[in-house]
């Protein structure tokens, strides 16, 4: 059962062969029996699943129901669950439960989804290998002595384990596609803007996106028609209609042009990473997708670009966490002073406070102009190198990841080498576009992900080519020995 | 040396909207601690800021009244502090493009003369809430009920020169934002708060000197001491060889004097920067247009109207067009007693002001009606009684109500203005007092009000005096 895709299982419940408790329940034992190796929830809580999925099937009875109403979800512990805990896997957030849903998460809570979980992650989604969470790093299902990815590397160890079929995710910089790529599931991150972000605790809330994982992109698209769309609540969500993603998934390849940015090739690129990827564009060329070479001059712009903006929005963002409201307050404060530095020295991990001060840094009167201006100016540059591509192809491939999943600890001395992996998604990010991560191939039996990037609101054409491209093969089919 | 002072005013307007500019819930002041504020003004993890734009439509409306420039395009952006009644840790304010800029506002100096004060600028945010340090036992409590106010920070040029004027401009810009309605005023209440910079330099010189900045001052008085209390000190200390230090200082209405606050040191770095939740503010021409119809007629051209209008001298006009609500009910009044619009005038000013004054009580709160005032002005202009007898009306309107017509009745104030009555009562007095007729006659041309007096005795004032001045001339002089 767990291993069925997501429109298998509807089609199961809508011809009565499991009800959505007993799919619940299967996945809730599988949860209970796995999650010891991967640490990839923070919060389980069968009894409110179960009765989620009581109320799915009471509406499949009464004929009230969509496609995903009865399916299991987990959802990144970025989103605010009413009444459950949300911790973003922070000290900070350890006991905080907030009084209202995340829009996407009540959206996905109306479609009649049943939420199994929440998933761990870097804290306040900060890291590449999701070894920053205060609630423990999160393994890897294809080799636990490695990293999944991060941030949302819970979320995606969770789908490749098959803990859960479907999964919610933030992106910021790479969050749902460098993990997916580690794990070897399918994830998408929308255009900024596509998907609302009330109830997301802000990272950067110019670049931060929520985005789906599932195993295959027909199970991405169904979920994300259901999230994606207007909300008056974020005045950066954009309102415009959202397509059926998952109705224009058969569409022919012939003639689609597919351009290979030099740049996602070069130095850093593990040889193994790149020959998969090679030899899936071969299998797109194949589907009748014409292959050209393009350029994006600035791409090498984009880590440090990211990493003065990035931290400069989140430290304003995180200065709402200081102990007087909510979240975690020292014990005994001798004055405000106190309470301030001893609530936020305790409450955030070291990561956290490297960009709070990296960005307070680069926001300072004198160093604004230098950092802060420049890096928006070099923003502006490696928009304009997208937009310059697009004019002369559909979509951009390269691998999502300059190498497979790396070994617990192997990077967490070295903040740059670290923020080095996320080196093909940021720039994605910094321009607002769609990004798709699907599993290409496996070196040394660890996933390769390959990186699908399409114009603004192209997220039906990412879908679309990944949907044809997994018609053709079955990288997507394959689960970690250790969790068949 | 003769000293120069400069000051410029920072005045933050509370906007009249019925919710907060980046949140659904209601502002009223007063109101249970914390009763007045939802997830976003509590900055809760996960929300997000929506621009309400009735505020927007309100900084637009004072820009088009000071003759400025609305920005097609204008960026909020955050002010990064901690404090514990900032939730955010931001205050989301606007900072290098605000909606407005560049405009101005003409006022009235002492001499009789004018001056035109430049406004700089004036942008949108958001109110701070309130710690009360009170009834906490040593702890601070917050109430969160205010934070996300809109506010129009409306900023001033250094263009004035004393602290007289600074009120002028102060009382100016209150009048003005009541007459848009975009803000009630209320100074008490934190509706309408200023700061105000200060500097002195020698007369002539064209350097500005180093300037202090005197915060949350609340009322017109306060600014005048704060402001000549803040000279005085920076001139001693200039005298005396010292030198002003740029700081933010607090006045202290209890001990009448301002004290440092913060020196520039002490300073926060508040590392402005755009607010990625907020796309920027674009404001098109047509938005604007529909903006510049909902303007009332503003009060200088008010001022100007009621001098060519109604005949008024323009000390008057000025007077009267003070407060919108003041106009309103002058105009009201003149419609309903056209006659005399400067006898109108007189009595709003005069009787009307004072009993107003006396109870401290709003012109909308008056006890007396512009109807019921135009009853008895009616009355005075058909010379049915006397200006003088009228104030007898004006009190019982006042303190009981009714009607003017039915109170002169009822105190029989009626003016005598019967040609006949009046004579033959005139004939009684001089046959009366023959004595005084001789002397009269004899040329003692003073006794003439002797005449009068006996005439208003026996009449109780009421024969009207024009006439009985005549016939009593004519009369005694009749011989």
């Amino acid at each position: 059962m767990h291993s069925l895709s997501v429109a298998e299982m509807a089609s199961a419940l809508t011809e009565g062969q499991c009800t959505s408790e007993e799919l619940a329940q299967v996945f809730l034992d599988r949860i209970a029996r796995f999650d010891t190796q991967l640490n990839s929830l923070i919060t389980v809580d069968p009894e409110r699943a179960l009765a989620q999925a009581r109320a799915a099937d009471a509406r499949r009875r009464q004929g009230g129901c969509g496609p995903l109403t009865g399916i299991p979800i987990i959802h990144k512990d970025i989103f605010l669950t009413q009444d459950q805990r949300t911790t973003c896997g922070s000290r900070m957030l350890e006991r905080f439960v907030p009084h209202f849903d995340a829009t996407i998460v009540a959206r996905c809570a109306a479609a009649g989804l049943v939420t199994l979980g929440k998933s761990n992650m870097d804290e306040f989604a900060m890291g590449s290998s999701n070894e920053t969470s205060y609630f423990g790093p999160v393994r890897n299902p294809w080799d636990t002595a490695r990293v999944p990815g991060g941030s949302s590397g819970g979320s995606a160890a969770a789908v490749a384990a098959r803990l859960a079929p479907l999964a919610t995710g933030s992106d910021t910089g790479g969050s749902i596609r460098q993990p997916a790529a580690l794990c070897g599931i399918t994830g998408l991150k929308p255009t900024y803007g596509r998907v609302s972000r009330w109830g997301m605790i802000a990272f950067a809330s110019s670049l931060d996106q929520a985005g789906v994982f599932g195993r295959d992109a027909r199970d991405c698209a169904l979920l994300l028609e259901l999230m994606a769309g207007f909300d008056p609540r974020d005045s950066t969500s954009v309102d415009r209609p959202v397509p059926a993603y998952s109705a224009s998934l058969e569409q022919s390849l012939a003639g689609l042009r597919v351009g290979v940015p030099a740049e996602f090739f070069g130095a850093g690129l593990e040889p193994a990473v790149g020959a998969a990827v090679e030899t899936a564009l071969a299998a797109l060329k194949d589907l009748g997708a014409t292959v050209h070479p393009v350029h994006l001059p600035n791409l090498g712009l984009s880590v440090p670009t990211y990493y003065t903006l990035a931290p400069a929005e989140a430290s304003s963002n995180l200065s709402r966490f200081d102990g007087v409201r909510y979240g975690h307050r020292c014990e005994q404060p001798a004055n405000l002073e106190d309470l301030y530095k001893r609530s936020r020295a305790e409450g955030f991990g070291t990561e956290v406070k490297r960009r709070i001060m990296i960005g307070t840094y680069v926001l300072s009167a004198g160093y604004y102009d230098a950092y802060y201006l420049k890096a928006q100016r070099c923003r502006r540059l490696i928009t304009e190198d997208f937009r310059r591509a697009f004019e002369t192809v559909d979509v951009l491939v390269g691998p999502t990841a300059p190498e497979v999943a790396f070994r617990l600890g192997e990077k967490t001395d070295d903040p740059v080498k670290m923020y080095l992996s996320d080196i093909n998604t940021i720039a994605v990010n910094l321009a607002g576009l769609p990004g798709l991560s699907l599993p290409a191939g496996f070196v040394d039996g660890l996933p390769v992900g390959m990186q699908l990037i399409g114009p603004h609101f192209s997220e039906g054409r990412l879908l679309n080519v990944a949907h044809q491209f997994q018609r053709e093969t079955d990288w997507h089919r394959q689960l970690p020995p250790a969790f068949a | 040396m003769e000293w120069e002072v400069v000051i410029g005013l920072e005045i933050h307007a509370q906007l009249a909207t019925t919710s907060k500019i980046f949140s659904g819930a209601a502002i009223r002041y007063g109101a249970a601690p914390n009763t007045q504020a939802c997830a976003i003004d509590l900055g809760y993890p996960g929300t997000l800021p929506v621009l309400n734009e009735a505020a927007v439509r309100m900084a637009v409306k004072f820009g088009l009244a000071v003759d400025a420039q609305i920005a097609p395009r204008s960026v909020f952006a955050r002010k990064n502090y901690f404090y514990p009644d900032l939730p955010k840790g931001y205050q989301i304010s606007q900072f290098e493009l605000p909606v407005v800029s560049g405009g101005h506002l003409d006022i009235d100096l002492e001499d009789g003369g004018h001056k035109r004060v430049g406004i700089t600028r004036a942008h949108l945010e958001e109110d701070a809430g309130k710690s009360l340090h009170e009834d906490f036992h040593g702890l601070t409590g917050i109430d969160l009920n205010r934070a996300g106010t809109p506010l129009l920070e409306i900023v001033s040029e250094p263009d004035m020169r004393s602290a007289k004027e600074a009120v002028a401009y102060m009382k100016k810009l209150h009048a003005l934002v009541r007459y848009l309605e975009i803000c009630d005023g209320n100074m008490q209440e934190g509706s309408f708060r200023c700061d105000a910079n200060v500097s002195v330099r020698p007369r002539g010189a064209t350097r500005l000197g180093t300037r202090c900045e005197i915060k949350n001052l609340n009322s017109f008085r306060f600014v005048e001491r704060a402001i000549n209390f803040e000279v005085e000190r920076q001139i001693d200390v200039l005298e005396s060889g010292g030198q002003i230090v740029q700081e933010t200082r607090l006045y202290d209405s209890v001990k009448d004097e301002t004290r440092t606050m913060r020196s520039k040191e002490e300073a926060n770095d508040y590392r402005y920067f755009p607010d990625p939740d907020l796309l920027p503010l674009m404001i098109e021409p047509a938005f604007i247009s529909t903006v510049r119809a909902t303007l009332p007629e503003l009060p200088d051209a008010r001022r100007a109207r009621f001098v060519s209008q109604y005949g008024l001298p323009d000390y008057d006009a000025a007077v009267l067009t003070t407060t919108r609500e003041l106009a309103d009910y002058y105009e009201q009044l003149v419609t309903q007693a056209p006659a005399d619009a400067k006898l109108a005038a007189n009595w709003v000013m005069g009787e009307l002001a004072a009993r107003l004054n006396e109870e401290n009580l709003d012109i909308t709160e008056s006890r007396v009606s512009t109807a019921q005032l135009a009853g008895m002005l009616v009355r005075i202009s058909d010379q049915t009684i006397s200006g003088k007898l009228a104030k007898q009306v004006f009190e019982v309107l006042w303190t009981e109500g009714g009607e003017a017509d039915a109170i002169i009745d009822r105190l029989g104030l009626r003016q005598i203005t019967d040609t006949g009555a009046i004579e033959a009562m005139i004939d009684q007095i001089l046959a009366d007092n023959p004595a005084q007729l001789a002397q009269y006659r004899s040329g003692k041309d003073k006794l003439f009000g002797f005449f009068v007096g006996q005439a208003m005795k026996l009449t109780a004032g009421k024969a009207n005096p024009a006439q009985l001045n005549e016939l009593l001339r004519r009369k005694l002089d009749a011989e």
